[in-house]
């Protein structure tokens, strides 16, 4: 294969303030499918069109918030010779021991000086209920809610955005597609592994470790529009949207879930190649950037995270 | 037993702003802002993910009786929530209140880390 070493993001975990409610939340409202309930009170989570095990866990604490995102390795000697660049780069690497998740073998993990835990991991088992692969359905049972298709990226808040930016391009060997550049430093970087207008964003933030949203992949924008009746239908608490990025391109709604954390949901996005150059906006244009419709930024978007 | 039900719910005094929030019986105190000083009329207390995780409505009570569902801690600790800290929108008042706007932007910001 031509994509080697780190192929996309693997897991999320969220912290929750109330189990129940967010079960309602990602199940019914954004139509993930419930894996499972495990002794330790953890529930995980995957969308209908991935083949793995689970991609989204969610942990009930006194806090909301985001615990780590981790990226899905080709296989374990990938794993390994990024555990020894990481360490070089200075960062302390942990091992999280295979078992530690149902279905998921052993996983390194690190904070980067964003104050994030990023986790890199290359075994999961495939679901009982992915995607077929034989003669295959679009799907084999009608999707709920939101109909969210896969798990797709998140945007962090930190500080030190500039060392985060050298870790994931010269470590991790993650590209740039985008970024937000003010006279007095880099605002916001848009950095993926693939060829996705982005795997993970990072926005320049005093507090570390910061969630400003994770966002759910839907088909097309009439699933964006089908979204927005679900939020008036049943409260959801709105953000943003319906609108577009200038930024990736994509169409997309911002919502939260029962403990605050911002959720997004949206579709199409550019495709990003790693010989493309890097699309710079400052700070004149930012506001078509963020929301190309309504061009101008809001304070809420801009200083809202959990 | 409710100490004043005015007008279908509680009178809310925001130290500040121009007129008081009635808020009803079982609503959410942000919820009340919300409706009653629409967009684009800068509100009182600001309005972040409604959800009880953000910290965007942090609000010192000063008078009055409420309770409040789960706040992330992360914004409100037990310490300050005895001291009357909370957040508008998990707090729905018992009495009429009075409060003030108590956001703190980002708390736990490293010295240093943002250079």
């Amino acid at each position: 294969m031509s994509q080697e070493g780190l192929l996309r993001p693997g897991i999320i975990q969220l912290r929750v303030l109330d189990m129940e409610e967010a079960i309602t939340h990602y199940v019914e409202r954004i139509g993930l499918d419930l894996v499972s309930k495990e002794a330790d009170g953890r529930v995980y989570l995957k969308a209908y069109d991935e083949f793995h095990h689970h991609s989204v866990v969610l942990r009930e604490a006194d806090r909301a918030g985001i615990d780590y995102f981790a990226f899905k390795a080709d296989c374990q000697a990938s794993v390994d010779a990024f555990r020894k660049r990481i360490e070089a780069w200075g960062l302390a690497v942990d091992d999280v021991p295979a078992g530690e998740q149902p279905a998921t073998g052993a996983r390194i993990g690190f904070t980067i000086p964003s104050g994030h835990r990023i986790e890199l991991f290359a075994e999961m088992a495939l679901s009982e209920n992915g995607p077929e692969t034989h003669n295959p359905f679009v799907w084999k049972t009608e999707p709920r809610g939101m109909r969210a298709q896969r798990l797709d990226h998140c945007l962090l808040y930190g500080p030190n955005i500039d060392k985060v930016e050298e870790f994931f391009t010269r470590v991790l060997d993650f590209h740039l597609p985008e970024r937000v550049d003010l006279p007095d430093g880099t605002l916001a970087i848009w950095m993926t592994v693939s060829n996705k207008a982005h795997d993970i964003a990072f926005v320049k933030h005093p507090e570390p470790g910061k969630l400003h949203h994770v966002a759910f992949f839907l088909e097309n924008w009439n699933d964006i529009g089908h979204a927005a009746d679900l939020m008036s239908r049943y409260d959801i608490s709105r953000d943003v949207g319906p609108t577009r990025h200038g930024i990736t391109r994509g169409q997309t709604i911002y919502f939260f879930d029962p403990s605050g954390n911002r959720n997004e949901v949206f579709c199409g996005g550019y495709t990003a190649y790693k010989d493309h150059p890097t699309r710079v906006w400052d700070g004149n244009h930012v506001g078509r950037g963020i929301f190309y419709y309504e061009r101008q930024l809001n304070d809420a978007f801009l200083t809202v995270v959990t | 037993m409710p100490q004043s039900l005015s007008e279908g719910g509680f009178r809310v005094t925001i130290k500040g702003a121009e007129a008081p929030v009635i808020c009803r019986a079982e609503q959410k105190l942000l919820f009340a802002i919300e409706e009653q000083v629409p967009f684009p009329h800068p509100r009182p207390v600001r309005v972040g993910c409604r959800k009880g995780g953000c910290g965007a409505c942090r609000i010192k009570v000063t008078s009055g009786d409420y309770v409040t569902a789960k706040m992330s801690r992360d914004h409100v600790t037990e310490a300050e929530e005895r001291q009357g800290f909370a957040l508008a929108c998990r707090l729905t008042p018992q009495s009429d209140l009075e409060i003030e706007t108590a956001f703190l932007g980002p708390r736990r910001g490293h010295e240093g880390q943002n250079d």
